[in-house]
This record gives structure tokens, C-alpha cells and sequence, in this order.
């Protein structure tokens, strides 16, 4: 269950329309079932009133939208962010993606999203609704009854880690603002770090072999906001939707890791769309991991303006001899 | 097992011959090792021209079916498969299939009309092939008239063949046109649209339309205008294909593939197609 | 009808497997089903459904076409189909076996895809009746019977029983070499029954694609709804990757050690690239890449194909589509109350 209700986002999204200080929205749009919310923009307190939803299914993050929005028209948009959306506003702002003035940003508390593949797995196929109630998800199957999923086994896994319930961005603030949490994020990569080689190989061979190159990993990231993706260029050489061999399929998503290094804020989406389940968040971990690690801790978009480490250069910086000796350690 | 014929798979062709018509247009000819013609097509079909490692693309067949001894493609530089082919020299191999498309319906509707032939800059080449066989079967079809312009004499496709061997056939007139005042060129100098409004044709013939998309948009409004029904009035498109066979998805236009149910379309069939082309 | 128990479904995929390449449905390492080639071990999966559909059996992702080798100023063609293996897919459902009839109408059509006739004439579809269908599904809506599967061979599972009903003559070819044990319909029938009740207690049982169809082009094409649909869509491939029925394809080339190798994948008309030329780009913003999306399933394939549609319920873009927008969405939006 979530902190504020849908009505109290609804009336504070009604007075903004309503004194001129938005004239669009952006907002999670109600679904078929209880679950598949769609983020949607709104362009009246009419169709908010009809459609926007906000509840635990309300994962997907603005963001990135920003970018071609802020382009369009000349009022201001509102959009809600929780806490770990924020993070990657700050990023997209240190970055110049999108003019700051045209958006009207409202935080709002987040007390963490559900994974619907979670509850599905919990509960069997064939959901006709999930409430959320203090003792968790119950979901209200099609043929086993109701069954009550513990909110901890319901929740994304990026929530359960969440490293963030402070916001580092808003224009007003709905709510009481958290902290930023003591997170053990970094478990799962450490449990990777710790194995051989060859096992660390089999893990991402069996899990990077399930992915169909969709790209959606890609179009969510709001740390991946080329105009036109070097993948996507006929021009690069390196174009393809489909991989030709599993070495290409590997190489696709250490590239993108690579390239998103030091500027993804660790925001989770693009495990979150996988249709495939690949945990992808788990590359970009390792790269903030070592980061921090290697130049001190440093987390993108909690400022804006922010000198990431890679593209900072200090004389205290590691010097690659030490990172080679690290290399092999691994090894 | 025996294999049935894969529509993929294409044959050798060898570019026997290249001829610069402009800065950035060559025409191709090719015919296949033994020295033939890859296959037999009609005027306004195209085929899949392709250097392995570089690309396949569609092509309008430029030259007309009546030629029995190789094929002709004239292609403008622009993008990295042209790029190759433009930098190719005679005797080099390529890979060929086809013929795709529907072709102009040059055996049952235009058969004894007036034909106008309108084109801007390349968009002659594929109007080429239909020209050539319509010259070839000349009695089969009443008087030709020949609209062409370009940026500049210098880009008029094959202009040796327009004055020479068009311009010189009895029945035929030709009526070129470049956009700018040009040293050397005392014809007509204005843009196709109002040049076709200029010479003002009756409305007793089939005309057809080849060129960029603005010139077709006002060119067919300026036909419109002198009191052409759609009815008569003809286009081939071009869309990006990769099949040629109606199956890759990529030409479809609500229910019709361009590369199979076009390239050639009647102005009143692409009024109920939207506007996707 | 045949039968045969569950306990022995081991001994039954070690027997197709002696003259089939036998695939099906079997939880991976994330634990949901993907389909899986049967060896000793593998354990066929109940799931309502894989994530990917069972279109890569006659449609991969990507397959290798021609190879090509150059020389000089020479080209060779080199002709890589090879003869091919007779599989039997174990376990699909309904809605992915319409979905071939699907895609045999544009791949079986004039002129023949021989890649693709191959792998079909290859595959004997073992199809499984749905007795958990989802909140998900929507088969019904485009004439779909889960209870009644279609393929060369229905499958239903009653309790600690197998029920094989031969469909096809393919299929009584293998069931007769089985040598299973033949079985009354009682079982099944009364099976059909409760997947039929069960199919009608569906959320999205009352679904209709009465609206939609091959001549409905003008009623729907300029509508506005395409905007807001449209409008959050990241315009991955997601949704067509996952659906059984998409088919659009690129033909691309890859440079090997010794030459060229021409191959075939998967395409989107979601991707940005898909109609771009050096000409242009005639669908310039993903409302019109979406739009074409829909239009495609909905009205445009009914028109090129007797009013079949594109789309046969299965539910996948429902539970993958990062921003949970679907043809579900699209038809309730465009259709109203006919929907």
C-alpha cells in the first residue's frame, strides 16, 4: 500500500491544472486488471479524473518522456516522481536533455512497486484481482481462491534494495520526504564477484541466451537518450536487430552497460521490462559498484551537475595498472 | 530431397557496361554469366539488385522489355549500396532477382492511347522502360508526348537517347525543362508542374507520373486541373523492401504491399490508400 | 482416441524421439517456460504458456539463407538449405497453433517461402488443451476453441492421463507407431466442458472483434485514440518479438572469415528503422508505427486473408509490454461499445 492515495495526487493535479500552472500531465493510466498500469500524459483534469491510478503497480518511471515532451508546446507538465525517479530527472538535467522550466515536477513517497511476474509465479495463472493489504498482495485467483503473497515477496526486487526513499528533485513535495537507505543493492553483485570465472561466464551465458534483442531495455533507460542509437545506425556497422551469433547478443548488453557507466542512477527499468527476465540491472551494479570502489562513492543524479568519475579526471584517479591487477584477481 | 525454387535466393548477374548519365546518376547493364538476361520482365517491375556484404535494394528496371539482349538500370548515388555500385567497374559481378511488382498495364489499358509521360530527375528511369516499349510497339498506341526536367542539363538521365532517338521518332514530342537558367541551354526553364500547366494537354490520353513527391503532388494537381480524371492518371511508388514477394512487411500500406500489389498504382487506387507511401 | 499415463510421459517423449526431434515446453533457469528440446530429464511444463511463442519453429528469430563467396571480381552463391528433420512440438495451445495457419497464409502463399514450407512439412504440432486458461487470454474473441485445439495431434491431461486425439493423418501417422493404448472420450468430453465454462468466466471473455475487419480502413485509421494510445510507447520491439503471428523480417548480410553469409531475423514495424529510406521515411513518429501495428492485426491482414485476423488472443504483449499497452487497450479504445 502506498503512502498517499490516488485522490490525493488527483486534487493536487486538479489545483495545477486549474490555476494554470500545467496544462498536461504525466500520470499512470488505469489498466484491463488490476495490475498492467500504462504511464500515460493527460491533457485535462477530465481525463485524469476518469483514468489515472496510483497504487502499487505504478513502476514505470517519467523520466525519459521528459525529453521529447518538454519540446512540445509551451506550458508546463507535471509529473510525478518517486523517490528513485528523481535520481534519474537530476541525471537527464546534468546531462541538458530537457529545459528544467517546462516541468512542474511533484514528489511523492514511494513504499516500494510490485512485481506482477512475482505474484503470478506466486499465485498461479489466472488472476481476477490483487488488493494490497497490510498483510500483502492478496490475489484473487481465477481457480485456487485467495491467496496472500507477503509484500516482501511481491515487491520488485529494485524496491526490495531501494536505495533511495529520498527525493533530490521536486518543485513541491506531497507527503513526508525519507532517507537514503543503508541498501544492500550490492549483494548480488558481490555474489557474482565471488565466483570463478567459468561460473560467472555460465551465469550471464544462461541468462543474456533468453534475450530476443527487443531493445526495450535500451528505449526505457533514461541514461540512453541518443538521438539516434549506434545500434540503430545502418551507418555503424555494427546495426542489427537480431543477433547473428550469442557473442553479438552477449556483447549488445556489456556495450550498453559500458556506455550507460556513471550515469545510470541504478533506477531498475530496464530489468523491470525485460520480457524476458534478464537481471541487466545487475551489469550496470557491478559498474557503480566499482565505481565506488575505484574513485570513491559516488551515486548519479543525486546531484544535478554532478562530475561523474569517469569523465572527471583526478590525480587520485586508479591507474589502470591497478584496475589490470584487479582484472586478473577475478579472473 | 529436391528444393522448390526459393524466391530469396538470387542469380549472378555481371555488369557489363556502365555509363555516366549525370554527377551522380550511372546506368548499369547486366546480364547474367552466359551472357543472357537474367529473366524477362515488363516495363515498370523491378528486381533486387545486390552486392553480398553491402546490401540488396530494389531497383526499377530501366530498360524496356523489348530489349533482347541484356537488362539496364539507371541508379542515382545515395546511400551505401549506390555508393558501392557507383564505384564498381565493368566486369564485376552482382546478385540479381525478380521481376517484382505488377508493371504498367501497357498490354490492355494503354493499348491504342495517347500517352504523356511526365518525370523529374530520376524518376525517368523507370518511365524508360515503358517509353522504349511503347516506341517499339509503336502503332499499338496514339500520339507520346514526353515531359522531362531536371536541376540542370547536366542531370537529364541519357539525354543522348531523349534527343536523338525520342525526340526524332515520328509522333513523339519531347518537352524538356531544368529548374535554373543554364549556359548552353536555350529549351525551357522552369519546374515540371507549371511546364505541364504551360504546354496544357488535352485530356484525351493516359498520362504518368514519375519523380520526386512534391513534383507529383503538384504535377497531378495541375492535371487535375486541366481536366484529367484520376482515372488516367498513373504513378509507381517506392517504399523500402527487403522480399520483393509481399511477406517481409515492410512496403505494406493498409492492405497492399507496394512491392507486389504496386509499384504502380492509378491516382484513383491511391486515393483509398492512406497517406503512408 | 489414445491414452497413455502421466507418469509414463517420459517413456512417451523417448519414443517420439527415436524418429522425431521432439520439443516442448519445459521451466527454464528463470522459471517460466521456454520451448525445449526433449532429452532424458527434461520435464515437460504445465505453464498456461512460454514466453516466446512457437512461431521459431517454423520462423526463427533468425535462420542463415545463403551464404556467398567472392573473389575478385566473382560472386559464388552457395545454396546452404540442408534436409532438414522431422520434429514434433509437444504442448501447444491453441492460440499458438491458429497463429501458424497465421503465418502460413503469408509465408505459404505465392510465391512460397521454401525456408519455411520445409520446417512445416517437417513438424508434426502436438497441440494441449487449456484447462487454466488466463485472465490473460482472449482466444475466443477470434473463433479460437481452447477446449478443442487444433494441430496434428489435441492433447488433453485429466488428472494422471494423457488423451491423444488424432487430428491429421500426419498425426495418426505418429500416434499408430506409438502403439498407445486406445481410450473412450468420456474423459475428454467432459474436460471440453469445463474448459468451455471456464473459458466464459473469463475477464475478457466478452471481447468482440466485431468492429474490426478488412473494410473498416476509413472507419479507423484517421482516429484520434491513436495519439493517446500511442503516445507512451517506447517503441521497442517487444510486443512483436513475443507475438505468434508477427512476421515482418529483414534480410541482412554478415561477413564470415570466408565470405558472406546472408540471413534472415526478425523485424518490428515498432522499430524507427523499419520503412526508412534515402528517399524518406513515409511513417515518421511511433503513432504511425503503432497505428500500422494494429491496423495490420486487425484490418489489414482480415482484408488480404477472408477476415481471418492477425491476432489470436494468446495474451503475451499483455503481460510484456514494458508500459502494458496492447491490442486489448486498442480495441476497447477504438471500438466502444462494440468491443
Amino acid at each position: 500500500m502506498q503512502a498517499l492515495t490516488r485522490e490525493v495526487l488527483l486534487d493536487r493535479a486538479k489545483a495545477l491544472f486549474a490555476d494554470g500552472t500545467v496544462d498536461r500531465a504525466y500520470g499512470w493510466k488505469r489498466g484491463e486488471f488490476d495490475y498492467d498500469v500504462t504511464p500515460g500524459l493527460f491533457r485535462s483534469v477530465e481525463e485524469m479524473e476518469k483514468e489515472f491510478v496510483f497504487d502499487d503497480f505504478c513502476g514505470a518511471n517519467f523520466s525519459k518522456y521528459l525529453v521529447e515532451e518538454t519540446r512540445k508546446g509551451e506550458g508546463k507538465i507535471l509529473v510525478f516522481l518517486k523517490p528513485c525517479d528523481t535520481y534519474s530527472f537530476n541525471q537527464l538535467l546534468t546531462e541538458h536533455r530537457f529545459d528544467r522550466e517546462k516541468v512542474y515536477a511533484v514528489g511523492i513517497p514511494c513504499e516500494g512497486m510490485a512485481d506482477v511476474t512475482k505474484l503470478k509465479a506466486e499465485a498461479a495463472e489466472g488472476i481476477r484481482s490483487i488488493t494490497a493489504e497490510k498483510e500483502g498482495f492478496v490475489v484473487h485467483t481465477l481457480y485456487d481462491g485467495d491467496k496472500t503473497v507477503p509484500r516482501t515477496e511481491g515487491l520488485s526486487e529494485r524496491c526490495l534494495v531501494c536505495k533511495s526513499k529520498k527525493h533530490v528533485a521536486y518543485d513541491e513535495l506531497l507527503g513526508e520526504d525519507g532517507e537514503v537507505a543503508d541498501s544492500a543493492r550490492f549483494d548480488e553483485v558481490a555474489r557474482l564477484e565471488a565466483m570463478n570465472a567459468d561460473e560467472r561466464f555460465a551465469f550471464w551465458q544462461r541468462e543474456l541466451s533468453r534475450c530476443i534483442r527487443c531493445n526495450a531495455c535500451r528505449d526505457v533507460c533514461p541514461a540512453c537518450t541518443c538521438e539516434t542509437c549506434v545500434f540503430n545506425n545502418p551507418n555503424s556497422g555494427v546495426e542489427s536487430k537480431a543477433p547473428v551469433t550469442s557473442f553479438e547478443e552477449q556483447m549488445f548488453h556489456i556495450i550498453r552497460a559500458f556506455h550507460v557507466a556513471g550515469r545510470c542512477t541504478d533506477c531498475g527499468e530496464c530489468s523491470r521490462v525485460c520480457p524476458q527476465h534478464i537481471p541487466l540491472h545487475l551489469l550496470n551494479r557491478k559498474f557503480i559498484k566499482d565505481i565506488n570502489a575505484f574513485y570513491g562513492e559516488y551515486q548519479a543524479g543525486a546531484e544535478v551537475g554532478s562530475r561523474a568519475p569517469l569523465v572527471n579526471y583526478t590525480t587520485a584517479d586508479l591507474e589502470p595498472g591497478e584496475a589490470v591487477q584487479r582484472g586478473n584477481e577475478h579472473a | 530431397m529436391t528444393y522448390r525454387q526459393e524466391p530469396l535466393m538470387p542469380k549472378i548477374g555481371v555488369v557489363t557496361d556502365i555509363r555516366i548519365d549525370t554527377p551522380d546518376v550511372k546506368t548499369f547493364r547486366v546480364v547474367t554469366p552466359d551472357g543472357k538476361k537474367a529473366f524477362e520482365h515488363k516495363p515498370g517491375q523491378c528486381a533486387m539488385l545486390s552486392i553480398p556484404g553491402v546490401g540488396e535494394a530494389m531497383f526499377s528496371i530501366t530498360s524496356s522489355p523489348t530489349n533482347t539482349e541484356y537488362m539496364e538500370f539507371s541508379i542515382k548515388k545515395c546511400g551505401c549500396l549506390t555508393d558501392w555500385l557507383h564505384a564498381m567497374e565493368p566486369g564485376q559481378q552482382i546478385t540479381i532477382r525478380g521481376p517484382y511488382g505488377n508493371g504498367f498495364p501497357v498490354d490492355t489499358e494503354f493499348v491504342g492511347k495517347n500517352m504523356l509521360f511526365i518525370a523529374g530527375g530520376i524518376g525517368l528511369a523507370p518511365l524508360r522502360s515503358v517509353i522504349n516499349y511503347v516506341r517499339h510497339y509503336r502503332d499499338r498506341y496514339g500520339k507520346i508526348d514526353i515531359v522531362y526536367g531536371s536541376r540542370s542539363k547536366d542531370d537529364l538521365v541519357d539525354y543522348n537517347e531523349i534527343i536523338h532517338e525520342w525526340a526524332t521518332d515520328a509522333g513523339v514530342s519531347v518537352h524538356l525543362t531544368i529548374d535554373r537558367e543554364q549556359e548552353g541551354w536555350d529549351g525551357h526553364v522552369g519546374f515540371v508542374p507549371n511546364y505541364v500547366k504551360e504546354l496544357g494537354f488535352d485530356t484525351d490520353k493516359i498520362a504518368i507520373l514519375c519523380g520526386p513527391p512534391i513534383m507529383i503532388k503538384f504535377t497531378l494537381q495541375g492535371l487535375m486541373d486541366l481536366g484529367f480524371d484520376k482515372t488516367q492518371v498513373y504513378t509507381t511508388l517506392e517504399m523500402r523492401m527487403k522480399c520483393g514477394i509481399g511477406k517481409c512487411g515492410r512496403c505494406n500500406v493498409a492492405n497492399k504491399y507496394i512491392c507486389k500489389d504496386g509499384p504502380v498504382f492509378r491516382f484513383d487506387a491511391l486515393d483509398e490508400l492512406p497517406d503512408e507511401y | 482416441m489414445r491414452k497413455i499415463a502421466v507418469a509414463k510421459l517420459d517413456a512417451l517423449f523417448a519414443a517420439m524421439a527415436k524418429t522425431h526431434t521432439v520439443y516442448l515446453p519445459a521451466d527454464g533457469a528463470d522459471g517460466r517456460a521456454q520451448y525445449t528440446r526433449w532429452e532424458a530429464g527434461v520435464v515437460y511444463s504445465t505453464a498456461l504458456n512460454t514466453v516466446r511463442s512457437a512461431k521459431d519453429f517454423f520462423f526463427p528469430q533468425t535462420e542463415n539463407l545463403m551464404d556467398f563467396k567472392m573473389e575478385g571480381k566473382s560472386i559464388e552463391l552457395i545454396d546452404t538449405r540442408d534436409e532438414g528433420e522431422d520434429f514434433i512440438v509437444f504442448g501447444v495451445r491453441a492460440c499458438d497453433v491458429r497463429s501458424f495457419d497465421v503465418l502460413d497464409r503469408v509465408f505459404l502463399a505465392e510465391p512460397v517461402d521454401s525456408y519455411y514450407a520445409a520446417r512445416r512439412a517437417h513438424g508434426v504440432i502436438f497441440s494441449m488443451a487449456c484447462t487454466r486458461p488466463a485472465e490473460t487470454c482472449f482466444c475466443k474473441t477470434f473463433g479460437i476453441d481452447a477446449a478443442e485445439p487444433a494441430g496434428d495431434v489435441a492433447c488433453y491431461i485429466d488428472a494422471d492421463t494423457l488423451y491423444l486425439d488424432a487430428k491429421t493423418e500426419k498425426g495418426e501417422a505418429v500416434l499408430a507407431a506409438l502403439g498407445l493404448e486406445d481410450s473412450d472420450t468420456a474423459a475428454v468430453d467432459a474436460q471440453k466442458a469445463l474448459i468451455r465454462e471456464r473459458l466464459d468466466a473469463l475477464p475478457l471473455s466478452g471481447l468482440s472483434a466485431a468492429a474490426f475487419g478488412g473494410d473498416k480502413l476509413d472507419e479507423y485509421f484517421e482516429r484520434p485514440e491513436w495519439k493517446t494510445l500511442s503516445e507512451t510507447c517506447l517503441g521497442c520491439g517487444t510486443c512483436t518479438f513475443v507475438c505468434p503471428t508477427c512476421q515482418c523480417y529483414d534480410i541482412r548480410d554478415f561477413k564470415t572469415n570466408t565470405g558472406v553469409r546472408r540471413y534472415r531475423c526478425w523485424d518490428s514495424c515498432m522499430y524507427s528503422e523499419f520503412t526508412k529510406m534515402s528517399a524518406g521515411q513515409p511513417r515518421l513518429t511511433q503513432l504511425e508505427r503503432f497505428r500500422q501495428r494494429f491496423m495490420h492485426k486487425l484490418v489489414y491482414y482480415p482484408a488480404n486473408n477472408d477476415g481471418i485476423f492477425g491476432c489470436v488472443g494468446c495474451g503475451r504483449c499483455l503481460s510484456r509490454c514494458p508500459i502494458s499497452m496492447n491490442i486489448v487497450k486498442v480495441m476497447k479504445t477504438l471500438g466502444g461499445k462494440n468491443v
